[in-house]
This record gives C-alpha cells, structure tokens and sequence, in this order.
C-alpha cells in the first residue's frame, strides 16, 4: 500500500483553484469593461426563434430526466461501494471475490428490474 | 511547510495552467484545420502564417463582443454557470503527473501538482462536479432551448457516469492503487495498461466522449433542434468559457487516459535514454512523450467528430443504460476471474 496522504498533499489542489479563480474573475471583468453596452428591450428578451417568446421556461418537463437523475444516484452509490475492494483485491482474496460478486449479482438483479420496468424506454 | 514548497507548487501549477489553456487555444485551429482537412478546404490561412494567429484574433474578439443578460433570466447564476464550467476543467489537472521527477537549479522537482493517494477519485469528483456549469447556465438563461440542452447535457453526463466509474474498477483490480502516479511508474518499460484493459480502455474512451459532449455525444448543443442548445443566450467572453471549457476537458480527459491507459510519460526504452540524457533532460523527455500522446488523443476526438453523425437521444441513453453497464459489468467480472486464477492471491 502506497503512503497516507497528509492534508499538505492538498493544499496544491487549493493553489490550483486560486490560480484557476483568478483567471475567471479577471477575464470576467476585463470582458464586462470592454466590451460595448447598447442594450434595446428587443435585444434583451429571450430567443424564440424570431417569433414572440410565450411564457417562461419555468414549467415542468419530462418526468424520465427525474428518473434518469434518480437511478444515477443509486448506481453511482453502488460504484463508489466498488472502490476500496478494487484497490485492496488482492489483499481481500477469493473470500472478496465471492462476496462482491454476490453484491454485483444483487445489482444486476435490480438493473434487470429496472429495465424489465421500462424506466430507461425512450420514444 | 516552508515558504518555497508554497513558490515551488505555485509556480509549476501556473506554468501547466498556461501550457493547458495555450493547448485548449491552438486546439481550436486544430480541430478548425482537421475539419478543412478531412472536408477538401483550406481552413483559416488570413491570420498569421497558415493562420497561426487565429486563436488570438479569436480571443481578442470574444473580449470586445457585448455582454448579453437577458431581462428574464437569473442574473447571477448566469453569469455563475460558465464561470463554473471553466473552473471544473481547469483544476482538474492538479493531480496528473507529467513526468518522472526532475532535477532542475540543484533541486530536486515533483512534476506534479500533488499526489494524493485518491487521484482517481479526485478527477471523478472534478468531472463530475462539470454538469453543474451546464445545468445552472441553462435554467438561468429562461429560455426554452436552453433549458432543454441543460436537461439533456445533465442526463446525459450522469448516465455515462456509471460506465465510466465501472471500466476504471476493472482497471483498479489490475493497478490495486487510486495514485495516478503510481498508475504511471506501473507501466513502466511496455507494460501499458491497454494491453490488459482492453475493452475497459474501449468504455472509458465511450465515456470521455460524453462526459465532454463532444460528437457523437454533442446532443446539448444539437444545434439543428435546439438552435444552441445550452448556450444559445450567451454572449462575448461567457460563451468563450463554455467553448473553451469543452476544450480543456478534451486535453484533461486525453491527459487522463494516456496516463491511465497508455503508459503516461512511460515510452519504451526509457531507461536507456533517462541514462543517456541525465536526470534533466530525461524526464523532460518523458513529459514531450506524454503530450505527444494527448495530442494523438486531441487528433482523434477531432477526427471522430467530423467523421460520425450525431446520435439520436434514445440512442445515445440505450448505449449508455442498456449497453455500456453490462459491458462494464462483465469486463470487471471477467478481471477480476482471470487476475485471480492467473496471479492468485
């Protein structure tokens, strides 16, 4: 196993973000100062093709995105449960192996549910 | 700590920010002179020699175009969207280790911003954290196109998500560490992960071209639906971050897979040159071979896009849900079966 990461090794990923943030913000100003202002109500409204916008674009849509938002936290969850026994399999031995193909039978069994379900059929 | 550690990691991280933002710049002639290419044209020839000073006049321009807000939309998450995207991609190479260690003034230099035992998951967490500047531009812009090329950009980036996380379990039971560096110093000689990760290298490859909506994954910004997708209401310098950001994911994403999957630095023979060249030279080497291999990664991303149509909705979220997880599935099943019964415990 590889050395214990000491909270030092992240404070370069801080710098990195400094860095990163102040390249934003500064080209973010410097865009707003020089660029020109001539701003018309007609230019301002949101584009609908030409044509007069109707409405907002605060209204419900497509329950299946929910869905799709819904089983990607659930799956994602299981993934990151993958992690630590990945990274110390040999340690674990055919004991691991077993127990996680248990764990990824039981996953797969709730996939096949899910799509059996017809959650991810798009028309 | 001392106060050189701070100058030493300031100064590296700003000089491989800048050489990532010069590439992110000259990727857009790139790709700009490889569509000319690959279609029978010229390309952009007016700016500079063979137009090599286009990515300025672009820049230059992007700075003096007017600043668009519209009335109806949510002023400070539309301004807070693209500066969110940009920021995602760009701090997400901290953790890529560029080359072996390196001899330079009388010191001894890391080239790498840090190595942290959970480097993987750290490029993860950035990539996965990239959806919230799509998602947050798009609703703030309060238009209807934009909202629906920031719902699909969402769905789509978390679905590829799932394949992704698994094809890199496979490649952890072969690495057994989350380092990139120790990735890296694993495959030195020719002992490249691809050879062993095949079809894992094949999703993560899948994956990288959704995760950064490039074609044939470039369905937020289907423009013959969705007008501009995500940025239709975008403007001046905030339109430039989420192009620019689409960029410097390519470059973070090739840097990723050509450390994880395709040696890194690591370029047969290297021993023999480290010896020849001495302890400066050498790794710099190794740092030009690794970039050589980005840009082979940077080419063909190009290449697939003026090559393949794009997918239709339904069939990109099947090739995800009902394709690509099996797959993955069975490719972690399958290594982690051979890696046992071959190497044992």
């Amino acid at each position: 196993m590889e050395a214990q990461s000491t909270p030092v090794n992240y404070l370069p990923i801080i710098f990195q973000m400094i860095v990163a943030l102040g390249f934003v913000v500064v080209t973010m100003v410097v865009t707003h100062l020089v660029g020109p202002k001539r701003k018309t109500s007609d230019k301002l409204i949101p584009f609908e093709s030409g044509i007069e916008s109707i409405g907002n674009a605060r209204q419900p849509f497509s329950i299946k995105y929910f869905l799709v938002a819904i089983l990607f936290v659930l799956f994602d969850v299981e993934v990151i449960f993958m992690y630590p026994w990945a990274v110390n399999f040999r340690d674990f031995g055919w004991a691991g192996v077993i127990e996680m193909f248990i764990f990824m039978g039981t996953l797969l069994l709730g996939f096949i549910y899910v799509l059996k379900k017809g959650a991810l059929d798009w028309e | 700590m001392e106060i050189t550690f701070v100058i030493e990691k300031f100064v590296f991280i700003t000089v491989i920010f800048g050489l990532s933002l010069l590439v992110a710049m000259y990727s857009t002639l790139a790709e700009r002179k490889i569509a000319a290419f690959l279609q029978d044209r010229v390309g952009p020839n007016r700016a500079g020699p063979g137009g090599m000073f286009q990515p300025l006049a672009d820049g230059v321009k992007m700075f003096l175009k007017e600043e668009i807000i519209p009335t109806q939309s949510n002023k400070f998450l539309f301004i807070a969207g693209p500066s969110l995207a940009i920021l995602t991609a760009c701090i997400g190479s901290a953790v890529i280790p560029w080359g072996q260690d390196i001899q330079l003034f009388g010191k001894t230099i890391a080239l790498q911003a840090t190595d942290i035992n959970v480097g993987i998951l750290y490029i993860f967490g950035v990539v996965s954290l990239g959806v919230y500047g799509i998602m947050i531009g798009g609703w703030a812009s309060n238009n209807k196109f934009s909202l629906m090329g920031a719902i699909r950009a969402a769905s789509q980036n978390i679905s590829y998500e799932i394949p992704m996380g698994l094809s890199i379990i496979a490649l952890l039971l072969v690495t057994n560490s989350l380092s990139l560096k120790d990735i890296a110093e694993q495959q030195h000689g020719f002992q490249w992960n691809v050879f062993y990760q095949p079809l894992g290298f094949l999703i993560f490859l899948v994956c990288a071209f959704a995760e950064t909506n490039r074609t044939p994954f470039d369905l937020p910004e289907c423009e013959t639906e969705l007008v501009g997708g995500y940025h239709t209401e975008y403007s001046s310098m905030k339109l430039g971050f989420f192009l620019f950001a689409e960029y410097i994911n390519m470059f973070v994403s090739s840097a990723v897979m050509a450390t994880l999957y395709f040696g890194g630095y690591n370029y047969p023979g290297m021993d023999y040159m480290n010896s020849l060249l001495g302890p400066t030279f050498g790794p710099l080497l190794g740092m030009a071979v690794l970039f050589l291999k980005i840009f082979a990664f940077i080419f063909f991303f190009m290449w697939v896009r003026w090559t393949i149509p794009r997918f239709r909705y339904d069939q990109l979220m099947n090739l995800g849900w009902k394709i690509l997880i099996p797959l993955a599935i069975a490719n972690i099943v399958l290594t982690g079966l051979v890696t046992a019964l071959v190497n044992g415990f």
